[in-house]
């Protein structure tokens, strides 16, 4: 089902290539839940979804705690994640106009671990757990993006180029606060508490922790799809957005604070996941193209499939511990996408 | 479509840099007019502020006696395209998408191409020689072929002042020629900025010579474009000669001599 004209466009027809991510993705989300420490056959997770779903009577008690109160949340989790990440990273690629932006460009990611290392290493809020650790992190996302913010507009304007070098510098400061927490930290336990965290998981995801970044990244990818003409505009350039009547400075402040947003609330409920927001959205542009119309869509579903089975993998590889996901989101990754943005000659959305 | 396009009194400037002073401006309905400046010489943006993006310092644009600066950017938009330089694209975009940018400022930010729209951009391509390039990625466009579409964007844009930054740059001779006389015909009021003075001798209404910020007068090709003129802005030296097949006059450029170099 490739289009055939004699230019040999290699896309998939948009609306099949949709359909078809996101029926693997329906089926990823159930057939996920059955690895894991235990591995269950997939007829037993049927019968507990089903089970679930339709009230009927219940599976065995055992499976179903597994199933439903600890996999299936964690499953979602996953997919909200890579989904919310594959759109940042689509998002913030258009707004520096920069194909190597990822979502942690400015400086979000590193201000998060401040706050998270701020938290572990002070030991302040103990009795409040990953909440706090949540917090944290939420809260030093938010204020490096609105440092990153000021100093930007300050220095004249939320233009590409000044953004990844403003993102860039104070995300390098950042860490290296989040480092000097570390070292002056009494606790041995503290330095590896922090890594672990920097390199993202998925651990201990319940029911309740759904809720937020299930709003936040619907909100966000509703509002980037009612611009998604203007984005069009913005990526062409600001000269020519501005003569096509989009109000550049205007996107360009709320795609920042949505971003900043997204972003903020991603890191706080996961940590640090590399490699997703940075590669999946130019998987996407293979599939369906630059239209942010179904860019967006694409990024957000192939992020979310994506991020699914590198939880999988985090699961199974070293059982019974579990490694982090960028560890195993950047080993089986990068090799991946290397092979498939080398076959095209993609030129990774910039002028190569 | 066309529009009667008024400049008063433009003027622009960065910090303590002065790029443009005084400009005037009357250009009639559906004349083609060329700027023409040695580099630097704000032509750029002098089309930006006519385009309404950039603010001048000084003086107004009237668009039929309507001040530009004071629309909102989307009615703005369907008054002025200004096709300019962009060099980097995004290399995933089709011609015909791109194209079918031209159409923002009719459309709701969410919404997509319909069926009418897709004509739109095929009449469009069609009209600058690239009908069957509507599904071919732009990063696999020439040079030349990348100049046209940028074109074919503006034109869909439908308005009645079409500004044009160097559009000829990157096309060879025959495709200069080509698409200069689709612009002259164009039932439009056109600004071109153009490097290529024999260019705009032969294809422009009037001329307007920029230099140093400030504009010499409006004046027919072979008024404006004299060669004191063109000695005193480009320093070079040019004969007016009468072309043998044509008639026409045209400016012979002489070569610096190796004691004219710096």
């Amino acid at each position: 089902m490739v289009t055939g004209t004699p230019q040999g466009r290699h896309r998939l027809r948009t609306p099949l290539a949709l359909f078809l991510v996101t029926l693997a993705l329906l089926a990823s989300l159930v057939l996920s839940t059955a690895f894991g420490a235990e591995s269950l056959s997939p007829a037993t997770v049927l019968d507990v979804l089903v089970g679930r779903v339709t009230g009927g009577p219940a599976a065995d008690l055992a499976y179903d705690t597994i199933v439903w109160q600890l996999r299936v949340p964690r499953a979602l989790l996953a997919a909200l994640v890579g989904a919310g990440l594959a759109l940042a990273g689509a998002g913030m690629q258009t707004l520096v106009r920069n194909p190597l932006a990822d979502p942690y460009l400015l400086g979000v990611s590193s201000g998060a671990s401040v706050g998270a290392t701020a938290v572990i290493t002070s030991g302040l809020f103990a009795g409040a757990g990953a909440l706090a650790l949540s917090g944290g992190a939420l809260v030093g996302a938010l204020g490096a993006a609105v440092l990153v913010f000021v100093v930007a507009t300050a220095q004249g304007g939320l233009t590409p180029l000044r953004l990844v070098l403003t993102g860039t510098v104070l995300g390098s400061a950042f860490s290296a606060i989040a480092s000097y927490l570390v070292f002056r930290s009494p606790d041995p336990a503290a330095a590896q508490s922090v890594l672990f965290w920097l390199l993202g998981s998925l651990a201990g995801a319940d029911w309740h922790q759904l809720a937020m970044p299930a709003i936040t990244v619907g909100a966000v990818a509703a509002a980037l799809l009612a611009g998604s003409g203007w984005l069009d505009a913005l990526a062409t350039g600001s000269d020519t957005a501005a003569s096509l009547g989009v109000p550049v400075r205007a996107v360009r402040i709320t795609l920042f604070v949505l971003l900043a947003i997204l972003v903020g609330v991603l890191v706080a409920v996961s940590g640090g996941i590399g490699f997703v927001g940075l590669v999946v959205p130019h998987a996407a542009r293979l599939l369906v193209g630059a239209r942010h119309r179904v860019l967006l869509p694409a990024s957000a579903l192939c992020g979310a499939l994506f991020l699914l089975w590198v939880d999988v993998v985090t699961r199974i590889l070293v059982r019974p511990t579990e490694i982090p996901l960028s560890v195993v989101s950047g080993l089986v990754g990068a090799p991946a996408f290397l092979v498939l943005l080398g076959r095209r000659r993609y030129r990774f959305g910039g002028n190569g | 479509m066309t529009v009667h396009l008024l400049a008063e009194g433009l003027a622009c400037s960065v910090g303590q840099r002065v790029i443009l002073r005084d400009v005037e401006l009357d250009i009639a309905e559906g004349e083609t007019v060329g700027i023409v400046g040695p580099n630097g010489c704000g032509k750029s943006t002098l089309l930006r502020i006519l385009a309404g993006i950039r603010a001048p310092s000084a003086g107004r644009v009237l668009l039929d006696g309507v001040p530009l600066h004071r629309l909102g950017a989307r009615r703005r938009a369907r008054k002025v395209a200004l096709v300019g330089q962009e060099q980097d694209l995004p290399s995933d975009l089709l011609a015909g998408e791109l194209v079918a940018l031209g159409l923002t400022p009719y459309r709701s930010p969410w919404s997509g191409g319909g069926s009418h729209e897709r004509a739109a951009v095929a009449a469009a391509l069609a009209e600058v020689d690239l009908a069957d390039h509507v599904d071919r990625p732009v990063d696999r466009l020439s040079g030349g072929e990348r100049r046209r579409v940028l074109l074919a964007r503006g034109l869909v844009q439908e308005t009645p002042l079409l500004l044009l930054d160097e559009p000829t740059n990157h096309l060879d001779v025959r495709h200069q020629l080509h698409l200069m006389h689709l612009v002259r015909r164009l039932d439009r009021t056109v600004v071109v900025a153009l490097h290529d003075l024999a260019l705009a001798t032969t294809t422009c209404d009037r001329v307007l010579v920029l230099h140093e910020g400030r504009a010499l007068s409006l004046a027919p090709p072979r008024e404006a474009l004299t060669p004191d003129v063109v000695n005193a802005v480009f320093g070079v030296d040019a004969t007016p000669i009468r072309h043998p097949v044509t008639g026409d006059t045209h400016l012979l450029i002489t070569p610096l001599r190796p004691e004219d170099m710096p």
